[in-house]
């Protein structure tokens, strides 16, 4: 499947070897996440699925993770990359802790390392597959942003990954607003995850919505969204259409 | 203390427990000119004695900026001193590039300290020369730190080192107490107070000393001429007049103080070795 492109250095063996080190496609991917402030701090939405191609192999996978005190993290892309950013955040919030000495990394310092790693990797042609969702809370400021496996890099509202920015994203260009109850929050979130769901092949129906104040993180338990399939649009999709 | 057999080396201890060559690195901070800091909740101020090698040069400079947040102030041996101030700049610059944030001030000193450490454990390093009063801002307020050629680094609410420090200290100690409280303007004024202890009866002019500042919502940055001149001329305006303000009683005292300390310092002046400031 893997082949490498041929390049005449000398090194041929070498070159086959060298690519087998590198992400050159990602195999068990999550799909969107979405996110949101709110009036009290930052609200996350992510399902629990693996695709592994086609196949919705891994239907437990949980893709958002507290980070320290103040941080949550959700990822969208190759599973086994997240794995290895939570590893590099582990050893930074360990280093962190031990100073102990009254600092510590808020939302904004582990998104700009989070930005220097992914653009770094980029660079070497050796990428982390993953867009990052990073939000938090710290001294009463609410944070949220986002880096994409490129390095792209930024701030907003509201963010989300994937198939997110395409669907979701409108939704909350419309009805985001700067003082949304937490159940507000929730349903807006729902909102936009139930048409990933019926629209993006990757969702599955059970899904987590993470929440990050000043008092910390936490996580729902896992649960599935109501559907509705009778919608004239969803039994008779051509009807009106050129052709039917 | 001169002239151990085991003073050669600095990996060599002697039988009493001491590493000379890190005690002789420390004898040449006092050697070099005053440097003094001192720190309210949410200021730090770091002022110095201006010493030309002649009257022809400029003066060595002993303060610098190390980023919006961290100064320092050196005494000793200032090439020593400028080569630290770049390692706290790298240092202090690669975080925010990578964190976006300011390096808190305590951890930038365990930096310096470690490095610091490093010559007093190989055969072929020598310690470091200086004196380093470093002071900024991180998370729970604004700090001052002293960090030592031995290695070591202590957290003062103010403090003086270089020749004739003693002297400010003194000043420091009956005062300290209020400095946690004080304006940035008091900080100031005490600051160049310190300073003028350490002058020993010569008269206090701008040209003398440098003050620099630095405090929350505040970069670090120096006071120019005028306005330290103005200081100067709040409490320096009827100097002989007994009037019972600090500046009185502050004369009376240092003089009673001063000539007591650092037997090497006083008729040292012209025995300075010319790296030493």
């Amino acid at each position: 499947m893997t082949f490498t492109i041929p390049i005449e250095n000398g090194n041929g063996v070498k070159d086959a070897e060298a690519d087998s080190q590198r992400t050159l496609y990602p195999y068990v991917t999550g799909t969107s996440v979405v996110a949101i402030k709110y009036k009290d701090g930052i609200l996350m939405a992510s399902d629990m699925g693996g695709s592994y191609g086609s196949t919705l192999r891994y239907k437990n996978i949980e893709r958002m993770k507290a980070i320290g005190k103040h941080s949550l993290l959700g990822a969208s892309g190759e599973i086994s990359d997240f794995q290895e950013i939570l590893r590099y955040l582990d050893e930074l919030t360990l280093n962190d802790n031990m100073w102990d000495d009254g600092n510590s990394l808020g939302p904004k310092e582990v998104h700009n390392y989070l930005t220097r790693v992914m653009y770094n990797r980029r660079n070497k042609f050796n990428p982390l597959w993953n867009t990052l969702v990073l939000g938090g809370v710290k001294n009463g400021e609410k944070y949220l942003g986002m880096v994409s496996m490129i390095g792209v890099s930024f701030e907003d509202n509201h963010v989300a990954t994937g198939f997110g920015n395409h669907l979701a994203r409108p939704i909350l260009r419309d009805e985001w607003r700067e003082d949304l109850s937490f159940e507000e929050g929730v349903k807006l979130l729902e909102k936009c995850m139930r048409v990933l769901l019926y629209r993006d092949r990757s969702a599955i129906n059970k899904l987590q919505i993470a929440k990050m104040t000043e008092e910390g993180v936490t996580v729902s338990e896992p649960y599935s969204l109501k559907t509705f399939w009778e919608f004239k649009a969803f039994t008779n999709p051509t009807v009106g259409a050129e052709g039917s | 203390m001169f002239r151990n057999q085991y003073d050669t080396d600095v990996t060599t201890w002697s039988p009493t427990g001491r590493l000379f060559q890190v005690e002789y690195a420390m004898e040449a901070v006092k050697q070099g000119s005053a440097a003094i800091g001192l720190r309210s909740r949410s200021h730090v101020v770091l002022a110095c004695v201006n010493k030309a090698q002649s009257e022809l040069s400029s003066h060595q400079r002993k303060i610098f900026k190390v980023d919006d947040h961290i100064g320092v102030a050196i005494a000793g041996l200032t090439a020593d001193g400028r080569v630290l101030s770049r390692y706290m700049r790298s240092e202090s610059i690669n975080h925010s590039f990578t964190y976006e944030s300011p390096l808190p001030v305590g951890r930038l000193v365990v930096h310096l300290a470690d490095k610091a450490q490093v010559c007093t454990q190989r055969s072929w390093k020598r310690p470091y020369g200086v004196g380093l009063l470093v002071g900024g801002l991180d998370e729970s307020g604004a700090h001052l730190y002293y960090n030592c050629p031995s290695g070591n680094y202590f957290e003062y609410q103010a403090f003086a080192i270089g020749s004739r420090s003693q002297a400010a200290k003194t000043y420091l100690e009956r005062r300290f107490e209020s400095f946690g409280d004080s304006s940035r303007e008091d900080l100031i004024k005490d600051a160049i107070l310190a300073v003028r202890e350490t002058l020993q009866g010569e008269t206090l002019k701008s040209s003398l000393c440098t003050v620099a500042i630095l405090g929350v919502d505040e970069p670090f940055h120096f006071l120019d001429q005028e306005a330290i001149q103005k200081v100067i001329d709040t409490f320096e305006k009827v100097p002989e007049e007994e009037e019972g303000d600090e500046a009185g009683e502050g004369e009376a005292e240092a003089a009673a103080v001063a000539p007591a300390e650092q037997g090497g310092a006083g008729a040292g002046d012209q025995d300075v070795a010319p790296m030493e400031m």
